[in-house]
């Protein structure tokens, strides 16, 4: 099967998550969050929040007890760098689906 | 007033599961330029990381309009779009250019010089990682002084980086200002400003890079700081042509404890085997390069 | 008919292209001064800085941003224009691959001058034919009339087909040779030449991203469509070049019923039909050949004249047609393909290759720097080569006229 029904004249792409695939798949360690820890979670407020503005990719939620996406999370391990409560870990990726 | 970090729109523009590096500090960077911008433009993006970043035909990672465009013509083709917007009536639009360091200090120069001397109406930005990472860790010029790469792998870079805001600041743009990924609320803030001036308006950002500066991708936020920390790089605005200070080096110049560039450079993978002698360089450069800005902002005072 | 006659002007073919420029509605110009092509930004500037011509000028810095910034507004959707010569024209040589690959409707003049080094501002063809590969359309006129009613239909040719179109025309016997210039009236223009309708989108509403990295394979988007390789652009980008010879008819034979001047199409011919011997030239230089044609045939020699106007995409099947009865073709190329022949004679070579009823070629090299070649001399190639081929020598041999060395 041929491209001629791809009707681009010049190289136009559309955007969408995933352009790289599942990027998760780069990881050698996975951030784990003790929500004990987190100061959000321990007020139930939305304060903190400094993991979600400083992800590199963009797969933290921002909300309370954040939320990573492990689809596309690459592991570099800002978040537990910074977090101010050290309640991010980051521990060695098994290749678990469990999230 | 100071946005805090809390208080960072929530919508991203920059999709996740792109092709940028772990621990990138232009994802960082990218996702607040984007959030200030608010949807509201269209890119121009030369051969660099950036391009890369946005993805493969057909997909891209980026919901913006984006064009990419040859290496040495980024301010060119954002004259260009500024020129082609005004015409249709679609000046409302902010026209963002945003290039590498390699792409603005070196092959990219030229044209960044002739729009701001035409002061063209758009934002330049420049992601400073300090080599053409893209391509493999060449140096630049905005490579720093004693820095390893691939094209400086014995003798290390033997000339201090080139001081891009400073050429622009000698076009009389009307708003010039520095910025870093560790610093996202003031990078946020910046670009705000700026898309509300008229005019060529140049953005230099500090962009820590784990693979070619060789450290663990999590410690890209915190090299981010202690670039400013030790002076190294410095967090001030220049609009109308008055220079300030701004931010935490703002409150380092209240405070004025440097940390020793030593600090900054050692743990560097790309500073291994760096003499003595050029630490002690890069020192006393950074201390008189640091002292005029100490002044400047005293003068804007 | 009009009832109304045009205005004539006596004008330069500089000033021709800006004043084509300027009919054709252009909105945005980009362009860096360089002779022999400084009196069409020049005039471009005037028109625009005193209200004639409603557009952006933007004073760029060099060639390679003057193509910058027309790639860039053209990509958004206006109207644009540029113009260069010889070492400007080399200057921007990769955004020329880029406009092609791009599918950009830009049109661009070429004052045609010499390629340095070493410096010489005086003209001959080289820098147009080298840029012959990158995928633009070429279009190379023979007078300053020529040149005023090619440019208001390269815009047409350019937003139908996708594929930017180079005008080339003789710096300085062209680009500051005054000659009597009928030019249309805005109102003709604005009726043949409709407002341009881009094909490209940059609009926040509908963010697309634009000439990114393209694979060597054929990729799925993220509906599962399957999306072209680099290779397929290429292929498209070819078949609509080679397709754009139907247009480029069309639009002549438009423009030539609105407005009352033909110029051929793909190829002009003089005293063609009858030919024995054919001299095929591109420019000023076809049009110093009829003076020679006229000799030839008051001695009894049928020549006759084919002018080539469209070099690329070459008119292969039409160039073959048109030579099939005569005896002989001399081609005189202004430039050379260095390392083998004249750009124009080799294609035509190869382009009879293996056909049954082929004339003999023989190719020349003449006007290299602006080297004057004059219609004696062009009259004296033809019996030259024709008392070679009465002899039975070979013509593969590429001859130059009038090198002194």
């Amino acid at each position: 099967m041929g491209t001629r029904d791809c009707k681009h004249e010049a190289s136009i792409s559309s955007p969408c998550i995933g352009e790289a695939g599942d990027t998760g798949h780069w990881r050698t360690v996975r951030p784990v969050l003790d929500r004990s820890k987190c100061l959000a979670v321990k007020a139930n407020k939305p304060i903190c929040f400094q993991c979600w503005a400083y992800c590199p990719e963009g797969v933290i939620k921002k909300q309370i007890g954040c939320e990573i996406d492990l689809t596309y999370c690459k592991g570099c391990g800002i978040c537990a760098e910074v977090c101010p409560a050290d309640a991010i870990t980051m521990e060695p990726e098994t290749g678990e689906q469990d999230r | 007033m100071a946005i805090k970090i809390l208080d960072l729109p929530e919508q991203e523009y920059m999709l996740p599961g792109n092709r940028a590096c772990a621990g990138c500090s232009l994802g960082i960077a990218f996702r607040h330029i984007l959030k200030a911008l608010d949807g509201n433009c269209i890119f121009t993006v030369p051969a660099s990381c950036l391009t890369v970043l946005g993805g493969m035909y057909p997909t891209s990672s980026v919901t913006v309009p984006w064009m990419n465009v040859v290496f040495p013509s980024t301010a060119a083709a954002a004259s260009g779009l500024v020129a082609g917007l005004k015409v249709l009536g679609k000046e409302h639009i902010t026209v963002v250019a945003m290039a590498g360091d390699g792409g603005t200090a070196d092959i990219g120069i030229q044209a960044l010089s002739g729009a701001a001397e035409r002061n063209a109406n758009f934002l330049y930005i420049c992601y400073d990682n300090e080599a053409y990472m893209n391509t493999g860790t060449q140096r630049s010029g905005s490579t720093p002084m004693g820095a390893k790469t691939t094209t400086t792998p014995a003798l290390g870079k033997r000339q201090h980086s080139k001081d891009v805001p400073k050429i622009i600041e000698a076009h009389g743009v009307p708003y010039i200002a520095t910025a870093s990924p560790s610093y996202p609320a003031d990078l946020y803030d910046k670009v705000r400003k700026a898309i509300g001036i008229h005019g060529t308006r140049y953005m230099h950002i500090n962009a820590p890079c784990p693979s070619g500066w060789q450290f663990p991708p999590k410690d890209t936020v915190k090299f981010g700081r202690q670039a400013i920390e030790t002076g190294i790089f410095a967090l001030y605005e220049i609009q109308d042509g008055v220079f300030r200070l701004t931010g935490r080096s703002k409150r380092l110049a209240q405070t004025g404890q440097l940390t020793p560039v030593r600090d900054y450079i050692v743990p560097q993978g790309r500073f291994k085997g760096i003499a003595e002698e050029t630490i002690e360089e890069v020192q006393r450069w950074v201390n008189a390069r640091w002292a005029a800005y100490v002044r400047r902002d005293a003068e804007a005072a | 008919m009009h009832e109304k006659k045009a205005e004539i002007a006596i004008i330069t073919g500089n000033q021709a292209a800006a004043n084509a420029a300027r009919l054709g509605r252009v909105q945005v110009v980009a362009a860096y001064p360089i002779t022999p092509q400084s009196s069409v930004v020049e005039t471009l500037s005037k028109f625009i800085e005193e209200g004639e011509l409603a557009a952006e000028f933007v004073t760029v810095e060099s060639e390679h941003s003057a193509l910058a910034v027309c790639i860039a507004a053209s990509t958004v959707g206006a109207r644009v224009f540029t113009a260069t010569s010889a070492n400007g024209l080399a200057y921007m040589c990769e955004q020329i691959h880029w406009a092609a690959g791009s599918r950009l409707p830009i049109v661009m003049g070429c004052a045609n001058r010499a390629m340095a080094a070493p410096w010489s501002v005086l003209n001959d063809q080289q820098d147009s034919m080298s840029q012959r590969d990158a995928g633009w359309i070429q279009i190379y006129c023979r007078n300053n009339q020529e040149i005023m009613d090619t440019f208001i239909q390269a815009f047409k040719i350019a937003e139908t087909v996708h594929v930017p179109v180079m005008v080339c025309y003789d710096g300085y016997i062209l680009s500051h040779t005054v000659m009597p210039v009928e030019v249309p009236r805005q109102e003709d223009v604005d009726a043949f030449l409709p407002p341009y309708q881009p094909h490209l989108t940059l609009d926040p509403a509908d963010p697309k991203n634009i000439n990114p990295v393209t694979l060597a394979d054929p990729r799925l988007n993220h509906e599962g469509k399957l999306c072209h390789g680099y290779m397929e652009h290429r292929f498209l980008h070819q078949e609509a070049l080679l397709q754009s010879t139907e247009t480029i008819i069309a639009v002549g034979q438009e423009y030539a019923e609105r407005f009352g001047r033909d110029w051929g199409g793909l190829y002009w011919g003089y005293q063609l039909e009858d030919a024995e011997v054919i001299v095929m030239a591109a420019g000023s230089l076809a049009s110093e050949a009829t003076v020679a044609v006229d000799a030839l045939r008051a001695d009894g020699i049928r020549a006759g004249v084919l002018g080539l106007r469209v070099y690329r995409p070459f008119p292969k099947r039409e160039l073959v047609a048109a030579v099939a009865q005569a005896r002989l073709v001399v081609v005189v190329d202004k430039s050379l393909s260095y390392g083998n022949e004249g750009p124009i004679c080799g294609d035509l070579k190869a382009a009879l290759f293996g056909r049954d009823r082929a004339p003999a070629l023989h190719g020349y090299v003449a006007g290299l720097g602006g080297r004057d070649v004059k219609a004696r001399q062009l009259a004296e190639t033809v019996r030259n080569s024709m008392a070679r081929l009465d002899e039975g020598m070979l013509l593969s041999d590429t001859q130059w006229i009038d090198c002194r060395i």
